[in-house]
């Protein structure tokens, strides 16, 4: 019995945690795609260096605030510089959405072209991120490492494996969830929730009915650039920051996107939790785990590890590509534009 | 419409612009910056193929290049006889047992009804596919990848000249791309963009990972020249006949020789690709595409198979973009992985595309030349701004050191201004394309 616990223990260590974790960073970033994609109908390919813009501006703010002693230990300091970092990025979004996107909406361009658009703000916010902080590296997490540590877990069940909660996985859940609900509150209880959610459904009845679409939008881009920071900064406490690794998160932040069906709040984060958990559960070696459970003469020789950590961004496109094909509206029915 | 002129001008100003860089900095810096954007320009024209005939959005460049520079080392480094003998059984095995699983599949599926049964079956014969497999590949990985690691640990190429690796490039591309069009072609543009740029980043991690293949990260160094090198023309006579008749220094002559030589091969498949592609453009296959991109279902109407013509194009494009890929690896002398970013070879390229003017080839060529120029040369400018801005500033002050320091990053916001302004006030960009009947 004792082997058997031990296993759930090394799945809940290895796989449970890490999937939850990434999953509901990918979950916000996930909600702001889709958000932009229902109210502003094209795919940002800038989200990723969005992300990593309202980061730096986090992690900038955190050395401030380091430097001169302010902190809320054992919290992270990175939390008391989160507002800072959303307002930048907001400023950011709606100074984009001035020179850049109003242009196109008014003409009613193709998606396409927003597309492209959203390329060249990429160009531009990837730059700003690299000439401000670096393309390299950055730890910013301080506070308790731990909420839960090996051996105090040893300690109390005895058992052979441990099992760690890191502090950045539980802020990652926790504020995920807090995020998750106010959004939801919002969107569905207040009046301008409501009128983005018309906006999205159906645009012209939304105007006809006397929705302001420029305040939809404002309110889009808010809602988004929010998003993002908190995404981005939890990433980054979790891991670490590295702008490049930002950019390449889009990948499985669209596939989340898609696969809860584009433009569907509730989608893009059960999506989000289906591509992470696929992306941990398929990369994980299994072998310990086998050694356990197995009779000791079925013993595995090999790792048990399906597919190297190396190809995890296969898992994301192996997702987007089979919803695609067979599910092209993804698993809540969003819109096909 | 005066649309002769502007296009010269243009092409004038990139001539003195190269011009002004020979004399400033040097003749070898600009023949440098010649040569890549040559390279730069065979692959806008690939993307041009596929955005500006046919309204595909290909966001997988940087995959497809790689896939090129691949076939120049698998065609001209010397196959590595041990490597072969301790794993290439093995690997022939495994890959057996991918195609005999691919068959048992598609024979399976033929005989079965359409359902959920089907395809838990075929997922299952994948399954088990995959661990059969890998049961032959694991250990061939281990002994090839074993067999002397710190100069090969892979299985070595054909031994071929170089040269021929710019058509296998292009053949590894297309296959490539024929695959990944046959699976995302199909859907919408957004999509399939996405979906291009996850694939890119998956050919990428095999090449990055799967050592036996072309050594992975490790890099594969000193590959053949198609062109002499220079340590050879320094003693050779004639060589030093022409320097001492032009009243050069043989040594810089040297090395300018062996650009000029890369130049002319660069130029003459650009040229050979411009006339193919014009040819094509002009004929009634031209007019089909051109239909297709402007109403795809107008054109489906009329009878057109609009999903095999994409596909037609995407494997087309992809294969140029493969061309591209293999003549950087020859000119670099190395395949190195670790250099492919998707920046630079993926949206750098589309600027090209949009800034010179989406479905114009002289244009792909035209907004290579000006974009590539600006991303090399935006580093010593930035410099020098930098420099003249914290002119006030002390030596040592974290300031000037930092800002000094990330001036190179300044070129990526320049690229990212460049497009947005093109797009915004000349969406058709510099040379909008030729309205043809």
């Amino acid at each position: 019995m004792t082997e058997f616990f031990n296993a759930l223990v090394l799945l809940t260590n290895f796989v449970l945690l890490p999937g939850l974790t990434y999953g509901s960073q990918l979950a916000l970033g996930a909600l702001g795609v889709t958000i932009i994609y229902g109210i502003l109908r094209f795919a940002n390919f800038a989200h990723g260096d969005l992300m990593s813009f309202g980061t730096m501006f986090v992690i900038l703010v955190t050395w401030w605030f380091q430097g001169m002693g302010v902190g809320i230990d054992p919290l992270p300091t990175a939390l008391l510089a989160l507002p800072f970092g959303i307002a930048a990025a907001i400023l950011l979004t709606l100074f984009a959405d001035k020179t850049v996107y109003r242009f196109y909406r008014r003409r009613k361009s193709a998606p396409v072209i927003f597309l492209i658009a959203s390329i060249g703000l990429m160009f531009v916010y990837s730059g700003t991120v690299r000439f401000i902080i670096g393309p390299a590296d950055q730890q910013f997490g301080d506070g308790a490492r731990f909420l839960l540590k090996v051996q105090e877990f040893k300690d109390v069940t005895g058992l052979k494996e441990g099992l760690a909660i890191k502090l950045s996985q539980g802020l990652s859940v926790g504020v995920a969830a807090i995020v998750v609900i106010a959004l939801f509150w919002f969107l569905q209880r207040t009046r301008t929730g409501k009128a983005m959610r018309a906006y999205s459904d159906n645009e012209d009845l939304a105007l006809l009915s006397g929705i302001n679409p420029e305040r939809v939008v404002f309110f889009a881009w808010l809602i988004v650039a929010a998003l993002a920071t908190i995404a981005g900064t939890m990433y980054g406490l979790d891991k670490s920051f590295k702008p490049f690794t930002y950019f390449q998160l889009l990948l499985p932040i669209f596939a989340s996107a898609i696969l809860g069906g584009i433009g569907h709040p509730i989608g893009a984060i059960v999506g989000a939790f289906i591509v992470a958990f696929s992306e941990v559960t398929i990369t994980y070696a299994y072998k310990k785990f086998l050694r356990y459970i197995l009779p000791e003469s079925w013993e595995p020789d090999s790792l048990v590890q399906l597919l190297s950590t190396d190809y995890k961004f296969a898992v994301s496109f192996v997702i987007l590509v089979v919803v695609l094909l067979v599910r092209p509206t993804g698993v809540f029915r969003g819109k096909v534009i | 419409m005066s649309s002769l002129p502007r296009p010269l001008f243009l092409f004038a100003g990139v001539v003195l612009a190269f011009t002004a860089v020979g004399f400033g900095q040097s003749w070898g810096v600009s023949l440098s910056i010649v040569n890549l954007c040559l390279i730069s320009a065979v692959m806008a024209l690939g993307l041009n193929m596929q955005w500006g005939y046919a309204g595909l959005i290909n966001l997988g460049s940087m995959g497809f290049a790689a896939l090129g520079g691949l076939a120049g080392v698998l065609v001209s480094k010397a196959p590595v006889a041990e490597s072969w003998s301790v794993g290439g059984g093995n690997l022939g095995l495994s890959v057996l047992m991918v195609i005999a699983t691919v068959i048992v599949a598609l024979v399976g599926r033929r005989f079965m009804a359409r359902g959920a049964l089907r395809n838990i079956v075929t997922a299952l014969i994948i399954l088990v596919g995959y661990f059969l497999a890998r049961a032959f590949f694991d250990p061939a990985v281990e002994a090839i990848e074993s067999v002397d690691g710190a100069k090969t640990g892979y299985l070595g190429g054909a031994g071929m000249p170089i040269i021929f690796s710019w058509i296998v490039g292009g053949a590894f591309a297309g296959a490539a791309a024929w695959i990944i069009g046959k699976i995302a072609l199909g859907l919408r543009t957004d999509y399939f963009a996405i979906a291009t740029l996850g694939i890119s980043e998956i050919i990428l991690a095999v090449i990055k990972n799967e050592d036996w293949l072309s050594r992975g990260v490790k890099n594969v160094t000193g590959l053949s020249r198609p062109v002499p090198y220079e340590i050879d023309l320094q003693t050779s006579p004639w060589f030093l006949d022409l320097m001492t008749w032009l009243g050069g220094d043989p040594v810089s002559g040297s090395t300018i020789f062996v650009k000029l030589c890369y130049a002319v091969l660069f130029i003459g498949v650009l040229l050979i690709l411009i006339w193919l592609l014009e040819r094509a453009l002009n004929s009634p296959w031209g007019r089909m595409m051109r239909a297709i991109r402007d109403n795809e279902h107008a054109a489906e109407a009329m009878g057109k198979n609009v999903t095999r013509r994409h596909l037609q194009i995407f494997v087309l494009g992809a294969a140029v973009v493969g061309v591209a890929g293999a003549m950087l690896t020859t000119l670099d002398g190395q395949f190195t992985p670790g250099s492919y970013n998707p920046l630079r070879f993926t949206f750098v390229i589309w600027v090209m595309v949009i800034v010179g003017g989406s479905g114009n080839n002289w244009g792909s060529v035209l907004g290579a030349f000006i974009i590539w120029f600006i991303w090399i040369e935006a580093e010593p400018a930035g410099l020098w701004l930098m420099n003249l801005v914290t002119t006030g500033l002390d030596e040592s002050d974290p300031l000037r050191l930092h800002l000094l320091r990330s001036a190179p990053h300044m070129r990526v916001i320049v690229m990212g201004l460049v497009l947005l302004l093109v797009l915004r006030f000349s969406p058709k960009g510099l040379m909008p394309e030729v309205r043809r009947r």
